[in-house]
């Protein structure tokens, strides 16, 4: 039997099983709070669930439309096709299509219900700024999120938020008009805001969470994709905009005391800053540093 | 388990299928009586080279192993996308040589742990009045396809032909049905 070099990384996957976890308490205690509103709740559930049902659908059309981004051909695009083809190929997943935007800014995004109907879109931005094997690595990423059904993933996920945010507009509505009347039916809509507005705190950290853990996710798919971890890493240090943070000064050159000290070039940020808690992405470093252990696993004999 | 790979965020990586490699000689037979193409005698091999210590020595496994013995020459050739290809040259030509050949390169590579970055591996000929044409190998998929370019074409494909072959060949050999999967493979090295 041939050796592997792709074994899961367990605590990846423990951290989304507990968000999942998490996630899947907020659906039952919304039901509850949905179950005490009473009639209204079926016509909630049904709004919230047809505009999510609709933002999934036609994700790809909505996301190309919102970024301006245009569709373009093999004949227009001969070099960006031939690398998604390539990687296409490696992975075996049905190709998707893909889409320039005319934008400065670095970026690149994959958006679309199933992987046959998804589109990977990266800007002029970055196809001016990367070289061959960072552009290679990024669209290896945004193929992860294909393969990896992200889109779904997302928009199941993201359903306890925007159902707490209808109750609570709704709670409020009916608490208004029937308040006054009924001294009962106000202590429940009350206790149904209260639930709904803590619903909606906790899921939108989870969600956010859950982003975070997919990028690593599909950085992690990407590396092992290409087999050129650090390209991917150099793609994502550009991307970020920080390359100023590398020093280009040798560390010999330094004074003695910074060169001892434990000073790593990128600064650790150990505590929670409130800015982690709510950024969909994970910070460059916790990406770097999964980049670098998945360079270490390939390079072992 | 597809569903639990979703929720997690993770896959397998797609495994290489090499067996299907030897069916190519008797393919090249059929080719050759039909419509007149005859074997070059490469064989090429194409995968996408890691980063990293491992895959360096690997390489350099491989190189012994195929110069060894007076065995074909062997060259190792980077093209434009920073793909590896490893072009196996029988002379005089001997497909069945070169595609064991190419196998060995793939055994190793895929005891090496580096299985997921195979990419493809082609078998050329050559038709009347010199029109190349290649038999592609996607390891992933396990299929063939034809691939003919015009020559001293500006990129472009004898579509027509390649058909021909697919319909030629459809029965002997897993061929590719989906078309978007023929994937070009300009000025590939053992073409």
């Amino acid at each position: 039997m041939a050796r592997t070099r792709y074994g899961t990384d367990r605590g990846l996957t423990a951290r989304m099983f507990g968000t999942l976890f998490g996630l899947g308490l907020m659906y039952v205690i919304l039901a509850a709070a949905l179950y005490a509103l009473g009639f209204s709740a079926i016509l909630i559930l049904g709004i919230s669930g047809a505009l999510l049902f609709g933002q999934w659908w036609f994700s790809d059309t909505l996301s190309m439309k919102a970024m301006r981004a245009v569709e373009v051909t093999p004949e227009q695009a001969p070099q960006l096709h031939a690398v998604v083809d390539r990687l296409c190929a490696m992975a075996d997943m049905p190709k998707p299509r893909v889409g320039i935007a005319d934008n400065d800014a670095p970026n690149a995004f994959a958006t679309g219900r199933s992987p046959d109907r998804s589109v990977v879109v990266v800007t002029t931005g970055l196809l001016r700024r990367l070289n061959r094997d960072e552009l290679e690595g990024v669209l290896a990423h945004e193929l992860s999120h294909v393969a990896h059904r992200d889109v779904t993933v997302m928009t199941v996920a993201s359903f306890t938020a925007i159902l707490a945010g209808f109750m609570v507009r709704s709670a409020m509505w009916g608490s208004m008009m029937r308040g006054r009347r009924d001294q009962n039916t106000a202590v429940i809509f009350l206790v149904v805001m209260v639930v709904s507005v803590l619903v909606y705190l906790i899921s939108y950290l989870l969600i956010n969470a859950l982003s975070r853990y997919r990028e690593l996710g599909a950085d992690r798919g990407a590396a092992l994709l290409t087999g050129q971890p650090t390209a991917l890493a150099s793609a994502l240090t550009k991307i970020t905009g920080d390359m100023a943070s590398i020093p280009t000064k040798d560390i010999r050159q330094m004074e003695s005391v910074s060169a001892f000290a434990f000073a790593p070039a990128v600064a650790g940020k150990r505590e929670f800053t409130l800015e982690q808690w709510f950024s969909t992405h994970p910070p460059l470093e916790k990406r770097l540093a999964q980049l670098a252990k998945i360079a270490g696993e390939l390079g072992q004999r | 388990m597809g569903f639990l790979n979703a929720v997690f965020g993770r896959r397998k990586p797609a495994r290489p299928n090499l067996d299907s490699l030897f069916a190519i000689p008797s393919a090249a037979i059929t080719v050759q009586a039909a419509m007149d193409f005859v074997p070059t005698g490469r064989a090429s091999v194409a995968f996408r080279s890691p980063e990293g210590r491992a895959f360096a020595d690997i390489e350099a496994e491989i190189r012994a192993l195929l110069d060894a013995g007076g065995g074909p020459p062997v060259e190792i050739r980077e093209d434009s996308f920073g793909f590896d290809w490893i072009v196996v040259c029988t002379e005089p030509a001997d497909v069945a040589a070169a595609v064991t050949d190419a196998h060995a390169v793939n055994t190793s590579l895929v005891e090496g742990g580096f299985g997921p970055q195979l990419l493809c591996s082609l078998v050329s000929f050559r038709g009347p009045e010199d029109t190349p044409l290649a038999l592609v190998y996607l390891y992933k998929a396990g299929t063939f396809y034809p691939f003919a370019p015009i020559p001293g074409g500006e990129q472009q494909r004898n579509n027509v032909m390649e058909l021909q072959v697919r319909d030629l060949l459809t029965g002997e050999l897993p061929m590719e049905q989906n078309l978007s999967r023929w994937f070009a493979v300009w000025d590939a090295p053992g073409l």
